[in-house]
Formats: C-alpha cells, structure tokens, sequence
C-alpha cells in the first residue's frame, strides 16, 4: 500500500505494538521470575523489574538441578532435548529427501500408491498413534533410550511431500543434461539436487528442530530414567512438587534456558535461508 | 568422429503415442544435419533417441558403428545443447563446464586447459567465475555450447538451441553455430521447426512430418525440388502458392499440355511468379492487387485471382508503386511449375517435350 494516512500509520502501529506486547510480556515475566531469589513470590505478586539473583539461579539449574522435582541438571536435559531434536529434524530431512527423490525420479510399480501411503502420514500426528507406538517401542525395548525418543518420530515422512512439490519444478532437462554429463541417479542426487534443495532443507531444519525439542506427550511416556528426560517434559516435573511450593524462580530459569536453542536456530537459520532466496532466482 | 546410423526406428511412448513411424537416416561422418518440420512431427523423440534419453522401441541406432540402443547417454559419448540451456544453477560457468569431463575422469590439469580453449572460442572467458543467473540469454546459450564443445564428443545434438533467443541474436548465433561445427568437424544433429535455421544450417537437411521423414537432401535441393504438397508448403517463407488445376482451368488459364493428367494441385514459388513476360514459355494468370508488403529490398505482391481461394504471393525486386484494386498480369514460367498428384500430393514430373 502506497497510502498515507497518518492514523492508520499509527493504528496500525498500536495494533502491532500491541501484538508484540501479547507474545513478549509473558516471556519477559519469565525472565525477571528468574533473576529473582526463592522467596519473592510468596507474597502472591510477581515483580517486574529484574532481581539480583540471576546468575545463582541459572548456574544452580545448569549444576545441581533441584533434586525434590527428581529433576536432573538442566544441562543434561538439554542435551537430550538437543540429541532428540537433531535427530528428528536431520532423520526425517533425510528420509523425506530421499523418498521425494525415489517418488519423483524413478519409475517403479505402485509408486503413486507409495506416494498417497506417505502422505496419508500427514494426517496422523504422533498422538494419534501413540498407544499403538509405545507398545511396539516398550517391545523392543527401546524406552529410555535415544533410539525410543526419536525413532518413532522421525518415521513420518511429513516433509516428503514438501520436497516433492519442489522437485517436480525442477526442470528435467537439468537431470537429463547430468545423465548425458555422467551423472548416474545418485550423482544428480548429491550434485545437482541437493545443493537446490538447500534452502527448503534450512527451512524444513528449524520447523522440525522446533517440532522436536518441543515434544512433551512422547517423552513423557516413554522416559522413566533422570538420564534421558527432556528439558519440555523436565520443567513439567519441576513445576510438579508436593507439598512445597514450587520454586519458581528455578522453574522460571529453567524455561528461559529451554527457550533459548529453537530461538538460536530461527535466528542462524534465518541468515541461511534468506541467502538462499536472494542467491537462487525463480 | 562417427556418423550415426539410424534403421528403421520407432518409437511408441508409454501412453501409446506413436511418435516415430519408422525412420532410416544416415547421418554421415561430420556433417550437420538438420531435422525440420512442425510442432510435435517427432525430432526431439528422435533426437533423445540419438542422445539415450528415451528408449528405442524397435529398430537400432548406431553411432560410428556401434550399437548404442541399451547404452546410457554417458557411454554414448555425445552431448546435448538443450532449448532452455539446462545449466545447472548452483555451479558457476566453469563448474557447469567441467561436470560432464570430471564425471568421466579428465585429469584436472586437461579439464582447465579444455575450458580455457572452449571460453576463448566461445568468449566466455570474462563470465567463466558467474553463475548462470548472472548471464544474458545469448551468453546462456554460449555456456551451454561451450558445455557440448569441451566434451570434444562423437557427436552434437542440439535441441531448437536458438528458439529462446530475440531474432537478431538468433541469426547470429546460427552463423556462430555453422561455423564451430565446421571447426570442429564433429558430427551434428540439429532439431528446429524454424526452415529458415535449417536452410542456412544444414549439410543435409531432413524434413519430418508426422513421424516419418518427407523429404531429405541437400537444403536447396529440397527447396528447389519439394517432393510433395507438405514440403512445398513448409520450407519457404512466403511459402509455395499452391493452386488446385480445377481453379486455374476455370479460370481459363491456358496449362501446357505436359503436365501429368493426374496432377491435382500446381506449386508456383513466389520468387518463380513474375509480373513481366518471361521468354520461355510460360502461363498467364489475370490478376487484381489485393495487398503490398514492402519489405525494403522486395515486395511481396498479394494478388487475388477470380475463383482462386487464396491470394497468390509474388515476390518481386524492389518497391511495387501498385494500389489495391490495380489489374495484374501474373506469369510462370512452364520449367518453374511443380505439380502435385491428386490423390497423394505426391509430386509428379512434368513431361518434358522429348
Ligand atoms: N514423454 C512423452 N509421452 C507421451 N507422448 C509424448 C512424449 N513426448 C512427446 N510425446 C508425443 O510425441 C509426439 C512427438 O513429440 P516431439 O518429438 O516432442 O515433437 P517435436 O519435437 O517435433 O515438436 C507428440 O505427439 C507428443 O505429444
Ligand atoms: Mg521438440
């Protein structure tokens, strides 16, 4: 819009404030519960200027973790919660790539039925499934386990379908040239469509990174051992105290931590992804 | 350096489309030859056939003597210049040249030196760090050249390379064509719609209609000697007037007598109708000026003849000063007359006085 109207300037400007001020607040509230000591809140009211006890509380989440929750350290749930994503977001990056790829490229019996049998996997988020799931997994012995956490979230290959749209406007000409090139199937894979992809492959990564470390249901269930709980699932338990009240200040703490990978990933994958849409002309 | 041999080929698609109604080509040792005719005759179906990107469905293809039917396009030794270029994106102008030599193993050291030479013939050099996104059209075109030439292939195919390019481009680029191909003295199969490209291209030049091969020889003498209704009418641009002999003897046209009874329709090349007498024996036509074209150096006189459905174009020298509605007299010389059979479109020879 070319218009220029000074109130709708600013009307829209308080809307969007606004909006901000929606989605900020609380997460600015959880910051100053976590710079404060253990004590601030019993009064029932939450202060809103920072306190002087962020770096106590922070360093305490990362070390010790609060043994009453039988929440262990922060810093080993987030490195679950990390492993978990990673493999998540990279297996299902590789599976879908992969079966788009075979879908779109080779010509084998039933491959439309192969096609609808994956995108049908779209409309089963992992809930759904999930009882069915845990009893295969708790039969192969695979709770509390890495392998039990991700596995049966990355067989799903949502983002098959992604990968295929985009394949199907890659030109042919470009795999036959290859072929003439010298390119067998797997060649063109590697040099020509993958480095195509990458920007679609940056933008899958954070969706599904982001998809991954926010899981709660599944970890919930399938993770009885401290060794293998997720930072999501772990802050639930230490919300989860009886008869004390719960320490907000370290709950608070804890959450602003768990925030801060996906946050880090939108933020670095941004820069990757908005390369990738200037350098590649459509 | 191999010609290719093509015998009795066909090609069904999967659909059931038959695309190639069986064709035997010779394509000789370093010449190009060019394969013209309309929008779907089948010369892409036959030159990814060549190149190995389609399966042959009967007969075999042989390039230098060798059996390629069940060989990939990468053991076939030839490279592709596409329509839209198929440069690869993400590599820059001296990647995409190097792909294919560095697939086959070319040390490192040759691979340079090839795209050094490649880029200096083709004056590239200045665009070899760009990406293809980076380049005009024409020098698109040159990369994707460029990508045929330091191959150093048995033979070349080009797929309408031209038909993306603005017209003055395009007649550049045919002439730079022409004369890399003679350079190199490899072995070309060129694909176009366009009869002008062909004409000005080819060493031998194939006319396609509808799956089958029309007519083939050498440019000028397929231009000069069409050998049916379909060749007349597509090579040449105006194209032949071609009248049916029921018109003309209506019309009370005195036809010579040599002319075959079975001939249906008569071919008269604009160039061939003149506004003044010849002094051979030739044929009148009464006429009126329908239109002028003024093309500069010529005009095409439109001339519209009594029970004659179509105005009959005449190329003539100079500027015509005609007015629309001025009486014309056309005539054709008898040795200029190409008659075609009724029943066939087949041409039939005049009979010529013994
Ligand atoms: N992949 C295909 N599957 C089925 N039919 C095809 C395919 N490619 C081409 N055809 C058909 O084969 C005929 C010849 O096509 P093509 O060789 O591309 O013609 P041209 O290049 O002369 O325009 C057309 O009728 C076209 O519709
Ligand atoms: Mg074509």
């Amino acid at each position: 819009m070319v218009e220029n109207r000074p109130f709708l300037t600013f009307l829209s400007h308080l809307v969007l404030i606004a909006g901000v001020f929606v989605v900020a607040f609380p997460v600015y509230l959880a910051f100053i519960a976590s710079t404060h000591g253990p004590t601030d809140f019993l009064s029932g009211l939450i202060p809103l200027l920072p306190g002087p006890h962020m770096i106590e509380n922070y360093s305490t989440m990362l070390t010790e973790g609060v043994s009453t929750g039988g929440a262990p350290p922060l810093g080993t749930m987030m490195w679950n919660s990390l492993i978990m994503a990673l493999t998540i977001a990279i297996g299902k990056i590789a599976i879908s790539i992969l079966s788009a790829f075979a879908i779109v490229y080779f010509r084998f019996p039933f491959r439309q039925t192969v096609f609808w049998a994956i995108f049908i996997t779209l409309m089963l988020p992992v809930e759904v499934r999930i009882l069915p799931t845990f009893e295969v997994v708790a039969n192969l012995k695979m709770l509390n386990s890495y392998a039990g956490l991700t596995i049966p979230l990355i067989a799903s290959a949502t983002a098959t379908f992604l990968f295929r749209q985009f394949f199907l406007t890659v030109p042919d000409e470009l795999m036959e040239a290859a072929r003439v090139d010298g390119a067998g199937a797997l060649k063109f894979f590697r040099d020509i469509l993958l480095p195509l992809s990458l920007t679609n492959i940056a933008a899958l990564f954070v969706i599904l990174f982001i998809y991954g470390w926010n899981q709660y249901l599944w970890p919930l269930l399938i993770t009885t051992d401290a060794d293998y709980y997720t930072i999501v699932m772990g802050i639930k338990r230490l919300a989860d105290v009886t008869d004390a009240e719960p320490k907000w200040n370290l709950v608070m703490s804890a959450t602003v931590l768990a925030m801060l990978p996906p946050v880090l990933v939108v933020i670095f994958m941004q820069r990757l992804f908005v390369k990738g849409l200037v350098e590649t002309e459509k | 350096m191999a010609g290719i041999e093509i015998k009795n080929v066909r090609k069904t698609y999967a659909g059931g489309v038959e695309a190639i109604k069986g064709i035997d080509l010779t394509i000789p040792d370093g010449k190009l030859v060019v394969l013209v005719g309309p929008s779907g005759c089948g010369k892409s179906t036959l030159l990814r056939m060549i190149a190995g990107l389609e399966t042959i469905t009967d007969g075999t293809i042989e390039i230098g003597d060798k059996v390629v039917n069940k060989l990939e396009p990468a053991e076939r030794d030839i490279a592709m210049v596409f329509q839209n270029y198929a440069l690869y994106p993400h590599m820059s102008v001296r990647g995409n040249l190097a792909y294919g030599l560095k697939n086959r193993g070319t040390p490192k050291v040759e691979i340079a030196e090839r795209i050094e030479e490649a880029a200096r013939i083709l004056e590239i050099t200045p665009f070899l760090d760009r990406k293809p996104r980076q380049l005009s059209g024409g020098q698109r075109q040159r990369v994707a050249m460029g990508r045929a030439i330091v191959r150093q292939p048995k033979a070349f195919l080009f797929d309408e390379p031209l038909s993306n390019l603005d017209a003055k481009l395009r007649g550049h680029m045919r002439v730079e064509i022409r004369r890399l191909q003679r350079t190199f003295k490899t072995t070309a199969v060129y694909v176009t719609h366009d009869q002008l490209e062909a004409m000005t291209l080819a060493d031998k030049l194939v006319v396609m209609n509808a799956g089958r091969i029309e007519q083939m020889g050498k440019p000028l003498d397929v231009y000069a000697n069409p050998q049916s209704l379909f060749v007349a009418a597509f090579m040449g641009s105006p194209g032949m007037n071609l009248i049916a002999v029921g018109e003309l003897q209506a019309l009370g046209v005195g036809l010579p007598d040599a002319i075959p009874a079975s001939t249906g329709t008569l071919g008269l090349r604009p160039e061939d109708v003149t506004l003044e007498a010849p002094a051979e024996p030739h044929i009148v036509i009464d006429a009126s000026l329908d239109a002028v074209e003024l093309v500069g150096s010529e005009s095409l006189v439109y001339a519209r003849a009594q029970g004659i459905e179509k105005d009959i174009v005449v190329r003539t020298p100079g500027i015509h000063p005609g007015e629309p509605g001025d009486a014309l007299t056309l005539h054709v010389a008898h040795s200029a007359l190409h008659c075609f059979e009724q029943t066939t479109g087949r041409k039939v020879e005049i009979q010529r006085a013994a």
